[in-house]
């Protein structure tokens, strides 16, 4: 009998292993919300004067990572008695920890975010964030009205932008252009699919595309359905109308993907490439791929993983191409209006303030732009054209600049845009249209399922 | 007896409570009965997991057992260089999951991997395709855990006395004979515990695929504990991960029970004369 028992327990503890994943969000949050009540604690006692230790958690990428690195550095060494203490995250990691940190009460003073909708609107609805109105005015005043909307909700100041602008735009690779006799830029779809068979015979991908991380997918279906069937074909779906997926502008962006994947228009194996490690960048700069739709912030990385190619000039960019009887106009763009900060409302009164007081000091001030412009990154900013025009990036810049200040639509990335669970959704369908594992009806009935 | 109620009962009955409220991480979770799990278990992503991880279970078990019950008898045995070759075999043992992840996705890299650039034609394949992902990571999966069956399989091989070969070579037993009936049958219970770690682990099975493939490409590596996780902490669906995570706990509890039962564990007789 007793062996028996034994015999039982054994099972249920090497079982018990399974478990622990899923159990952990319900388990750590117990201790977590207990040692975060303990530093809260402390926080008041220290600082009865109104001053307290914030917290931030920034995430990584050059050049930013080491423009905020500084700014919170210089910060704490300014007020020891007010220090920041800053965390760096990857993408993909951050996004996953913010919310359970969040929900668990253990998320930083500071919550960085993609604007004010998705992850954002919802921390609202929780009252996880609190309201920027009126605290936060000289920090906005240095930023552009167009970009720092999107940091609002029903009026509502809940996020200031705190880096710069990410349009996407089509980089390329000059010497491959040159080699296959293809011509930038690029203005129409056709003109595109033209230019594969070119690179084609020279032994190069058309496009690097990191579609491991299924992100980047994403990119082609705002661009594509923006030129097809202009913002009214994503606008339905934010606003929940029935069938919005299947609208027959949406299936006929989707079949566009299709033909571009049957083109081989991307390089081999695309689906297990990482955009993390920059190694689709890394395929346009070591000559293996000609082309790449992605956010300006890989201007960056190209400076960063490769500054000769960028400094030689070999490194070129133009806006997506308009499709043949489309409703898109050709300025419209996609991408990130900027990333955002915000205050978590978990926070005490005196680590808010610590945290609002570096936001209207040091967030995207003179020091900052500055540092912006020299990593070949758009500060959303209302006048910096002289300082864009002198810069040793102003060809990029500038045009990226012009891009913003004239675009009649920016559409925020929509996986940031739509709640998180249907933004899964959208992503893993994507990824089976591009690997032809489903039709664009397919992916429209799947998707209209979350609307 | 308190341990074990606090680090496995108590989740075990919170899980059971999380899958059936409707809990995106913030605010208060809301009841909603069985809803999740009538749509899990008619949802396309969640059996293609199950498929695929039975698929796993059954296939690196059938591969690695024989492997290394083979390489275990081997370094029992007393031939030259044998600690040599052990000391090589154990190796994978000594590296992290999360490192051996990385080191084979580099080298499978179709553009920039040591695979694409070794100019021989079968080698250059694309082992993260949909169809040759699972496979590859399959693969790596035996690459990383044979060294520490075989080390199971090696302790049991020792334990077995040799008296047993002297009797059976003066009877005139063919060392494959031997092999047949004598390491086989005595090593019973090693089999057994080398199964039950490798089926019930294979349930387990998360930091390879994550770091490998991240259930891509679609959803062709996604098994079980990969779609807890991205359901848990990428959708924000809490009640749709923990229904997962208690079907990979009850099955993961029926397999060790059975398996128990099956071996006799229970009745702990000797195999051994005289003792």
């Amino acid at each position: 009998m007793l062996t028996k028992k034994r015999a039982v327990l054994a099972a249920l503890a090497a079982t018990a292993m399974a478990l622990t994943m899923g159990a952990c969000s319900s388990g750590d949050k117990k201790d977590d919300a207990a040692s975060s009540d303990t530093t809260a604690a402390a926080g008041t006692d220290e600082g009865g004067t109104g001053t307290a230790a914030a917290s931030v958690w920034y995430l990584s990428g050059q050049p930013k990572e080491g423009i905020w690195a500084n700014s919170f550095a210089e910060w704490t060494t300014e007020h020891p008695e007010a220090p920041i203490n800053a965390e760096m995250y990857a993408n993909d990691q951050y996004k996953e920890k913010i919310r359970t940190a969040i929900g668990a009460g253990t998320a930083p003073t500071l919550v960085f975010s993609w604007g004010a909708f998705g992850p954002v609107a919802e921390y609202v609805e929780a009252n996880q964030i609190i309201s920027l109105d009126g605290k936060v005015d000289e920090a906005m005043s240095r930023v552009l009205p167009s970009v720092g909307d999107a940091g609002k909700i029903d009026g509502v100041q809940y996020a200031v932008p705190n880096g710069d602008a990410q349009p996407v735009m089509l980089f390329y690779n000059k010497d491959l252009f040159e080699q296959a006799g293809v011509e930038a830029p690029i203005e129409t779809w056709d003109e595109l699919l033209a230019s594969f068979d070119k690179f084609k015979a020279i032994g190069v991908a058309p496009f690097a595309l990191a579609g491991g991380s299924k992100w980047p997918d994403l990119m082609w279906l705002e661009y594509l359905a923006d030129r097809v069937g202009g913002p009214e074909a994503f606008n339905a779906v934010i606003a929940g109308e029935a069938g919005a997926w299947s609208n027959p502008d949406m299936i006929t962006a989707l079949t566009y993907i299709q033909d571009l994947v049957a083109a081989d228009g991307f390089q081999a194996d695309f689906t297990s490439t990482l955009a993390d490690a920059n190694a689709d960048v890394a395929l346009v700069y070591s000559g293996k791929a000609a082309m790449l739709l992605q956010g300006s912030w890989v201007y960056g990385s190209f400076k960063a993983d490769a500054p000769d190619f960028v400094s030689s000039g070999k490194l070129g960019s133009f806006p997506f191409p308009t499709v043949e009887g489309g409703k898109g106009d050709k300025g419209n763009i996609a991408g990130n209006p900027s990333n955002f900060w915000s205050i978590n409302s978990d926070a005490t009164p005196e680590e808010q303030a610590t945290a609002l007081a570096w936001l209207n000091e040091k967030n995207l001030n003179e020091e900052m732009v500055d540092a912006l412009i020299a990593g070949g990154a758009i500060p959303p900013v209302a006048d910096a054209q002289a300082k864009l025009e002198a810069s040793d990036d102003a060809a990029f810049l500038m045009e990226a600049y012009t891009l913003l200040l004239e675009a009649p639509h920016f559409q925020a990335s929509w996986d940031q845009v739509i709640p998180s669970d249907d933004a899964q959704e959208l992503l893993t369908n994507l990824d089976k249209i591009f690997l032809g594992q489903i039709t664009p009806e397919e992916f429209a009935s799947n998707m209209d399922k979350t609307l | 007896m308190a341990f074990f109620g606090i680090f496995a009962l108590i989740p075990l009955v919170g899980v059971v409570y999380f899958s059936m409220v409707k809990w995106n991480g913030m605010g208060t979770p809301q009841w909603v009965g069985f809803d999740n799990w009538s749509a899990s278990l008619t949802d396309k992503t969640t059996l293609n997991a199950i498929k695929l991880s039975l698929i796993v279970m059954v296939v690196t078990w059938g591969v690695q057992t024989p492997i290394s019950l083979l390489l275990g008898v081997f370094m029992a045995g007393r031939q030259r260089y044998r600690a040599v070759l052990s000391v090589l075999y154990f190796l994978p043992l000594l590296f992290s999951s999360a490192a051996i992840g990385i080191i084979f996705k580099s080298m499978v890299d179709p553009n920039f991997g040591l695979f694409s650039h070794i100019p021989v034609r079968w080698l250059q394949q694309s082992y993260l395709s949909p169809t040759l992902a699972l496979p590859t990571v399959m693969f790596v999966i035996t690459w990383a855990f044979v060294p520490f069956h075989s080390l199971l399989y090696q302790a049991g091989v020792r334990q077995i006395p040799q008296t047993m070969y002297e009797a059976a070579m003066i009877d005139g037993a063919s060392p494959w004979k031997q092999f047949w009936s004598i390491t086989i049958p005595q090593l019973k219970y090693t089999i057994v515990t080398s199964s039950t770690l490798q089926l019930v682990g294979a349930l387990t099975y998360f930091d390879l695929f994550y770091v490998m493939t991240q259930g891509g490409p679609g959803d062709a590596t996604r098994i079980l504990p990969l779609h807890m996780y991205i359901t848990g902490f990428k959708s924000f669906d809490y009640g749709r991960s923990a229904v997962i995570s208690v079907i990979l706990a009850v099955v993961g509890l029926t397999l060790s029970l059975t398996l128990n039962k099956l071996s006799g564990t229970g009745k702990m007789e000797s195999q051994q004369e005289g003792i």
